[in-house]
């Protein structure tokens, strides 16, 4: 057994198992007697429905039954709740309109599910879908955000006038207008956020169990956060009191925000099974997948920074328009708010910013929180308009930056749009990064390229991100529904084995090793010793699940604090059985020692006395060594960096080829330095991926035009350079472990610096600004203006 | 996929018995195209025609002036045949570049030029090189085989048994893919020897591959990259979607020719 503590690149033990086949994913689960659900979708934007028959569904071969909305309804389910909400500039309620399981009375966006077939097995329930028929009249739709804000523009809700959801702001609009009265120079973008299907490798599934005998009820599910489906499912849409009610996330296969949300199948198979008395399973195709997942970001924007004569920002004022899709996704309000305009200091002391953001529903499937979320838009929004400043001013990229940013002596630093910044050493990310990427010597490489034909751009980004999410009063202040702390139990067995039950969920973040680390560092025991249990409802204690980079900045800040009671309680233990006082043991290395003897205990010995407690202060010590900490994180964390992006384009035909990229990130101490190149390698894969070519497409109609992988660009491992990680630490001031987060931040970093790179590639086109993603179609077209232009002249 | 009826038959003329009594079956050769149709129910075959266990219809055959590729040949066979590499380098060079390797293991070229894909890979080959499509009948040149988008001279009971292409003296095919699908968006093959100077080009034709008259003729007068410019294609006939517009395959059609002739040498 080599080093396994914290600092160790110990291999992730979880891979094992999913290499080799060898994972449960909610697929692989089969309950007996088990029945198949298929879901019929609106084939329609927005369509009533005036009639559905089911007669010929409900005769069809092997169906069981047939559900429509009406059904729901008459049964008292509930629609699906939203986790946040928010308010209007005037402190009135954003607009929230019902978001029915199954549809009644219309449809909203393609996708919409409308009934549901349980049958013997799913090719009959599918067959029998077929056979039913529902007379729609076809509405127009409002399928962009511009189309839905339109002058009688139709309504996706009856009953929400214009589409909007809410109209809310941020920051100190007069204090703005004043920085730009004085302003010498203003730089000005306009840009969209390309909305994004996520594409989670394994597509959602959901099983649900009633037990006739006692009651209870079991969902098993593709979640990052069976917990708060738990709480949503039982309390809002089925009435099933939470005693009664389990729910099992085993291995999931990726998600990065898409399964967050408490979705309409989950509901739809565990009141099914309470129906039909037998278990239902529902696991969507890959096309279900396309026009059920909630989808990300979809923003237009309008913003302008203020500059002094020497290029320092005086005031940031940024208007959005933020897609909210048909319904509110569980926690759709608060991403384009926030999670984004509290992040549009970014790492600069620009003194004031004022924040606009319109909610609009559209005939669309519903958008909520995805890699990063918010986060990424504002790194965006921001990076993108810093070069524009530098470009305005005759500056340089990187010099522009130094110029503004928050100075290392300066934390904890209160910007002006309410986050409140621990540490940090923006320079440093900076210097490191300039440094790994060769900056420098830059302009070599763009003449070597040219002499080859190609045009070579650099681009940089420097960026922060607010994660280890959250404070729960503070959330609850800004309209979150729920707390967001974390837990953990850690029972420490008789033998001195250590069982860790986290309320947190891993779907790809490698928490079994990085947890074990976590343990095996604290307890001095090897990892074998350690299991870490999540996933289950009946196993571990209520936890809010993980998303928001939050897993080891709250859920291990929680293992660190249990960690700490189990050891004071294991010292009594040990003075005891040394017959010292508890003041003078000392617990190392996995033994308690009498300072300064040879006197020890080993941690097997204690906690074996613990549960065997024939020699033990029975009078003033509870047998038994388990403890459950609860966390509630003091403030977020601030992950930051400096993402460095070099491109070639291919004048002849639009095509960009990423050459180099190089992220140096302070990401608080860092536990396992593998599991972080891997996460900031994954962050920014996905990263390149919505800067060059990813990007959701709906007609005029509302029809999802990029519906499937031939026609929705997933980054691939050949679109994709070998990406140069560094991390350039700064500790968290405010939790136990120092830490930050890493899981987003290649997805926040990366987009503004490979955009900034394709625009610098383009200089001599006349270019300021591309929006993502710089497809070679866009950028032939770009080149071929300017060649026409270039022809005229 | 709805049910159908399967049948494997040992041979051609088997195949084409079973394909001749019934309207609504299909010919299955490696399914790369027919299966996802099939799981998506977009089709409703009452019958599957597998041609898997015919032997007939497997292996490349070389000769002085040929190639010859029968039709259950997969494009993984062909890619990998050091005797395709050695008198048509191109043709294994574009078999080792459809799809995947799943795919390449599994699609033939019967299948794909009898689908007649508009960005499939093997029709830019087949035009451009003047090949001769065998079938259970008779002999197709290739101007005749390709007569429209999904569509082809074949009789609804005849089958592909082999491709004959004629060994050129020069010759190329270049191909930008789709960013999604990595289908060719354009694809421009080139070809010069016994069948005279060819260019087809597949990915971006409305009514699927083509031939270029106007580069053709450019090449014939003079074999390069150069002869190229200045000629245009007429975007009216090409596809047009959301990842690239007529105006912009047009341009790519150019790029992706001299290319091509710069490859061929």
């Amino acid at each position: 057994m080599g080093f396994e503590g914290i600092g160790a690149s110990v291999r992730r033990r979880e891979d094992l198992r999913f290499l080799s086949g060898r994972g449960t994913y909610t697929d692989d689960i089969n309950r007996p007697n088990q029945t198949y659900a298929v879901i019929l979708r609106s084939p329609h934007a927005h369509a009533r429905i005036r009639a559905i028959d089911t007669t010929r569904a409900r005769a069809a071969p092997g169906v069981l039954a047939v559900f429509t909305g009406a059904d729901m309804a008459a049964d008292k389910v509930g629609g699906l709740p939203c986790g946040w909400q928010v308010k209007n500039k005037d402190g009135s309620p954003m607009a929230e309109p019902p978001h029915p399981v199954l549809a009644v009375g219309k449809v909203r966006h393609v996708g919409d599910p409308v009934a549901v077939v349980i049958a013997e097995t799913k090719a009959e329930a599918r067959d029998a879908a077929e056979r039913i028929t529902i007379e729609w009249e076809v509405l127009p739709a409002a399928a962009t955000i511009e189309a839905a804000l339109q002058p009688g523009a139709p309504l996706v809700h009856d009953d929400v006038p214009g589409n909007v959801c809410y109209d809310w702001h941020l920051g100190d609009k007069a204090a703005v207008e004043a920085g730009f009265a004085k302003a010498h120079k203003v730089a000005r973008l306009e840009l969209v956020n390309n909305r994004l299907i996520p594409n989670a490798m394994e597509p959602r599934c959901a099983v649900g169990e009633y037990d006739p005998a006692t009651g209870d009820y079991t969902l098993w599910t593709t979640s990052q956060n069976p917990h708060v489906i738990r709480l949503l499912m039982g309390a809002f849409v089925l009435n099933i009191p939470e005693h009664k009610l389990r729910v099992v996330a085993p291995d999931v296969g990726g998600g990065f925000g898409s399964k967050i949300y408490h979705y309409a199948e989950e509901a739809i198979v565990t009141w099914a099974a309470g129906k039909l008395k037998r278990p239902v399973k529902w696991t969507a195709d890959r096309t279900e997948s396309f026009m059920s997942d909630a989808h990300g970001r979809d923003h237009v924007t309008h913003a302008e920074l203020a500059l002094d004569e020497h290029g320092r920002f005086l005031a940031l004022r940024v208007r959005t328009l933020a897609n909210m899709g048909a319904y509110l996704s569980t926690f759709a309000p608060c991403v384009p708010t926030y999670l984004y305009a509290t992040l549009l200091a970014g790492v600069y002391t620009t003194p004031a910013i004022y924040a606009e953001v319109k909610a609009v529903f559209t005939n669309t499937v519903p958008v909520d929180a995805y890699r990063g979320a918010g986060r990424p838009e504002a790194t965006f929004l921001l990076e993108r308009l810093v070069d524009i400043a530098a470009l305005e001013m005759g500056m340089d990229r990187v010099e522009i930056r130094r110029r503004n940013f928050i100075p290392k002596d300066a934390f904890p630093y209160q910007t002006p749009v309410a986050l409140q910044y621990d540490s940090g050493d923006y320079h440093r990310t900076l210097d490191e990064a300039l440094q790994a990427s060769g900056w420098h010597t830059f302009e070599q490489r763009r003449a070597e390229a040219a002499r080859r034909g190609k045009l070579r751009g650099i681009g940089i980004s420097t960026y922060i991100e607010a994660c280890g999410i959250a404070p729960s009063a503070v959330v609850g202040s800004l309209g979150a529904r729920a707390g967001l702390y974390e837990v953990a139990n850690i029972r420490v067995n008789p033998t001195g084995s250590i069982t860790v039950f986290t309320g947190t969920h891993s779907h790809g973040q490698g928490h079994e090793t990085t947890f074990a680390q976590l343990i095996a560092d604290r307890f001095g025991v090897p990892m074998s010793q350690v299991e870490i249990v999540h996933g289950d409802t009946a196993k571990v204690p209520f936890g809010m699940g993980t998303y928001g980079s939050r897993s080891l900045a709250v859920g291990g800040s929680a293992i660190v604090k249990a960690s700490d009671k189990i050891i004071a309680k294991a010292k009594r233990i040990a003075a005891h059985l040394l017959e010292a006082s508890v003041d003078d043991i000392e617990f190392k290395d996995g033994m308690f020692r009498v300072a300064g003897t040879d006197r020890a205990k080993s941690f097997a010995e204690v906690s074996l006395a613990a549960y065997v407690p024939h020699n033990y202060p029975i009078e003033e010590l509870e047998p038994g060594l388990e403890e459950t900490a609860f966390y509630d994180p003091k403030n977020f964390t601030f992950p930051a960096g400096c993402h460095i992006c070099e491109v070639e384009i291919d004048p002849e035909t639009g095509e960009v080829e990423v050459v180099n990229f190089t992220a140096v990130d302070d990401v608080g101490r860092v536990i396992n330095p593998m599991i972080v190149e891997g996460q900031v390698q994954g962050g920014v894969a996905q990263g390149i991926g919505q800067a060059l070519l990813e990007t959701c497409v709906y007609d005029d109609a509302g029809q999802l035009l990029s519906g499937s992988m031939m026609d929705y660009t997933m980054p691939r491992a050949d679109d994709l350079p070998d990406i140069r990680v560094g991390t350039a630490v700064t500790m968290c001031t405010h939790n136990p472990l120092g830490v930050k987060g890493c899981g987003e931040v290649g997805a926040i970093g990366a987009p503004p610096a490979v955009i900034g790179a394709v625009v610098d590639a383009l200089r001599d086109w006349g270019v300021r600004h591309i929006d993502m993603p710089a497809t070679p179609q866009k950028i032939w077209r770009i080149i071929e203006a300017g060649r026409q232009r270039r022809a005229a002249e | 996929m709805y049910d159908f009826a399967y049948h494997r038959p040992a041979t051609v003329a088997e195949a084409v018995k079973l394909l001749a009594a019934d309207p609504e079956a299909k010919v299955i050769s490696g399914g790369m195209s027919l299966i996802p149709v099939l799981k998506q129910r977009l089709a409703r075959p009452s019958a599957l025609i597998d041609l898997g266990a015919i032997p007939d219809l497997v292996g490349i055959a070389v000769s002085a002036t040929t190639v010859t590729i029968r039709g259950r040949t997969t494009h993984a066979a062909v890619a990998a045949s050091a005797e395709v590499k050695r008198a048509i380098p191109a043709l294994a060079e574009l078999a080792s570049h459809i799809g995947d390797p799943q795919v390449r293991n599994r699609g033939t070229i019967g299948g794909s030029i009898a689908h007649h894909d508009p960005t499939a890979d093997y029709p830019a080959a087949v035009l451009a090189l003047g090949a001769t499509v065998h079938t259970s009948r008779r002999r197709i040149a290739a101007d005749d085989f390709f007569t429209g988008l999904f569509a082809t001279a074949l009789e609804p009971d005849e089958i592909v048994t082999a491709v004959e292409f004629p060994i050129p003296e020069k010759a190329a095919y270049v191909k930008f893919p789709n960013p999604a699908s990595r289908y060719a968006m354009v694809g421009v093959f080139v070809a010069k020897g016994p069948m005279g100077v060819r260019v087809a080009v597949t990915g971006a034709g409305a009514h699927g591959v083509f031939r270029h008259a106007a580069m053709e003729e450019a090449l014939a007068k003079s074999w390069s990259p150069e002869a190229l410019e200045g000629i245009t294609t007429p975007a009216a006939d090409l596809n047009n979607d959301i990842h690239a517009s007529r105006e912009y395959r047009a341009h790519l059609v150019g790029v992706m020719a001299k290319r091509a002739v710069a490859k061929a040498g």
